[in-house]
């Protein structure tokens, strides 16, 4: 009986040890397989798609071990160039600080573009404005034009959609459409891309922004716009072809930045990114591909 | 004896794990809120403004939060307890055998719904109902989250307030009865009274239910945080804030910290709550 009770006490505190971050056995596994451990480290967008290339990855070399994890781009450059991760994952170039803080360790970061990200601004299919320039789009979403009408639509309530700010698309509009303003507090914060295109197209004076990959799937159900860009007069539908070329004004290109030339299982990764199978799973998370 | 002993040990050992989670649980959030209060300042919780992520300035105020929690809240309450209660004394002194054998289930089931199933019907269902009724442009607003909130609330009061009214003894309407008072007299004037500290006892966790409940608001209230009493606007609630943001916000960031202040406001507020209903009880003489 005694001893019944020391069992169930040594559970008990078993169960407690199991809570904190029992990482030792990870920390074994990195040892004995030292050539074959990667760690991919970066951008919060991209985490999705490089879970799905690392999956694919490890079905291709079963005895590759890959650990990817988010944090932001800066997060992923910064362990870069500390050594901590093999591979950075960023959703924006290396910056010139950055630079010269990987000169000044004579480390050379080695960049490579695998996908591209355009992000399509939706709204109802009835609403009749078909196309906004990036001024107009800046002072819909900051909350100055409150009116359908002052775009050339209806005369109907301009209601905000957008993603809730731990989203890396909410920064990214934030960045290059609204010129660093802030969101007005009248946007409604959704908490998924589903969720926003389910509101969009149930209100007819909705708009919000997506992925562009969401967009073929949700052709039915709202209207994406052209967008105009202060450079070119002519308004451009968001088209893989239109980010591609580069005359979609609100895309941006996802790098993958190594130290150096990439060797062994990590110019495996990459090349596997960059080859036919993995630029089809680009398309399929919902990003554009480098390749037709 | 030694045996008594060890069972004693174990025995008190697994009743006193609750406390020392819920010690942990104030130091842990203690910790990880304290930075905020040296740089930048308490003073910055209080503002009427949330805007967390911002290349001009960030606020941290939780002034819309507060209010966005307390109107879902009080629309809640307002709808459900008045449904729960008059249901609950329907089953359990006006109803037959039969009519509470089928109505009991169901209510159990109604309590056994995921709140994200529940949001998700409230997203597709609810929405639209209430955009059409009020003729709205959307549907995402507090009314939407308090009538889901007020649905989530309904079975914890109905089947408390049951058991409550279940319990007033049988001697007490047969006395009312013998004296002549109506079937619905002996309800409202006697066993209801009785069964009050209960009832009351049922609302508490009610309104702890709704407080407490994140993801089903967090899909149909629009989540804008702005400070609004009207019920048809949409507004942010504490602990869809907490949900939506502590996935991805910068760890030991400003943001970080502001978003454990958010949860020790809430927990504070809970606090207080079962404290008051633990007065209530007292007062009635029914505490235990």
């Amino acid at each position: 009986m005694r001893c019944l009770i020391l069992i169930c006490l040594s559970f008990l505190l078993l169960g407690f040890a199991g809570c904190g971050p029992g990482s030792s056995d990870q920390e074994k596994k990195a040892g004995q397989a030292e050539a074959r451990y990667l760690t991919i480290k970066g951008s919060d967008t991209m985490v999705h798609l490089i879970s799905a290339w690392a999956e694919e990855f490890m079905k291709m070399h079963p005895q590759v071990e890959l650990s990817v994890t988010g944090g932001g781009s800066g997060t992923g450059i910064a362990g870069l160039i500390n050594g901590t991760t093999e591979i950075c994952a960023s959703s924006r170039m290396i910056n010139t600080k950055e630079k010269e803080l990987a000169d000044a360790r004579h480390f050379n970061p080695q960049e490579f573009k695998v996908a591209l990200d355009g992000i399509a601004v939706i709204v109802h299919p009835d609403n009749k404005v078909g196309a906004l320039s990036l001024a107009q789009l800046q002072d819909i979403f900051t909350g100055k034009t409150m009116n359908w009408q002052k775009v050339g639509g209806a005369d109907q309530s301009i209601l905000v959609f957008s993603r809730e700010s731990s989203s890396g698309t909410y920064v990214f509009f934030q960045e290059h459409v609204m010129n660093r303003q802030d969101y007005t507090p009248r946007a409604r914060l959704l908490p998924g891309t589903s969720a926003l295109v389910q509101a969009v197209s149930s209100d007819k004076g909705a708009i919000g922004y997506v992925g562009l990959g969401y967009v073929r799937e949700a052709a039915e159900k709202v209207k994406a716009i052209k967008i105009k860009s202060p450079q070119s007069a002519e308004a451009i539908a968001p088209s893989e072809q239109s980010v591609i070329d580069g005359s979609y004004p609100i895309a941006r290109p996802l790098f993958l930045y190594t130290n150096g030339e990439p060797q062994g299982t990590a110019k495996d990764f990459i090349d596997f990114a960059l080859s036919a199978p993995g630029q089809k799973i680009v398309s399929e998370a919902g990003y554009v591909s480098m390749k037709r | 004896m030694r045996m008594d002993k060890f069972m004693r040990l174990l025995l008190i050992s697994t009743a006193s794990i609750s406390i020392l989670i819920v010690a942990l649980i104030f130091l842990f959030l203690g910790k990880e809120a304290f930075p905020f209060a040296l740089e930048p300042g308490l003073g910055k919780l209080f503002d009427s403004r949330w805007v967390p992520v911002s290349f001009q300035e960030e606020r941290y105020g939780i002034y819309p939060l507060v209010a966005g929690s307390s109107l879902v809240t009080l629309l809640a309450m307002l709808i459900s307890i008045p449904l729960s209660i008059i249901g609950a004394i329907y089953i359990s002194e006006v109803a037959q055998s039969i009519e509470r054998e089928i109505l009991k289930p169901f209510i159990e089931i109604l309590a056994s719904i995921p709140s994200v199933v529940l949001g998700f019907f409230g997203l597709v269902v609810l929405a639209p109902l209430v955009k059409n009724i009020f003729g709205l442009s959307s549907g995402l607003n507090a009314l939407t989250a308090a009538l889901l909130l007020a649905l989530m609330a309904l079975p914890t009061i109905i089947t408390i307030s049951e058991d409550a009214l279940a319990s007033v003894p049988q001697s007490f309407k047969q006395a009312s009865l013998a004296l002549g008072a109506s079937e619905l007299q002996t309800i409202f004037k006697v066993t209801v009274p009785a069964a009050l500290p209960g009832i009351i006892a049922a609302i508490m966790l009610g309104i702890g239910r709704v407080i407490g409940e994140t993801m089903a608001v967090l899909m149909v209230s629009g989540n804008s945080a702005i400070i609004s009493f009207y019920p048809l606007d949409s507004i942010r609630t504490m602990t869809a804030t907490i949900a939506a943001e502590m996935g991805e916000v910068p760890f030991g960031s400003h943001h970080y910290q502001a978003l454990f202040w958010i949860g020790i406001v809430l927990l504070f507020a809970t606090f207080v709550l079962n404290i008051l209903s633990r007065l209530v009880l007292k007062k009635y003489g029914m505490a235990q």
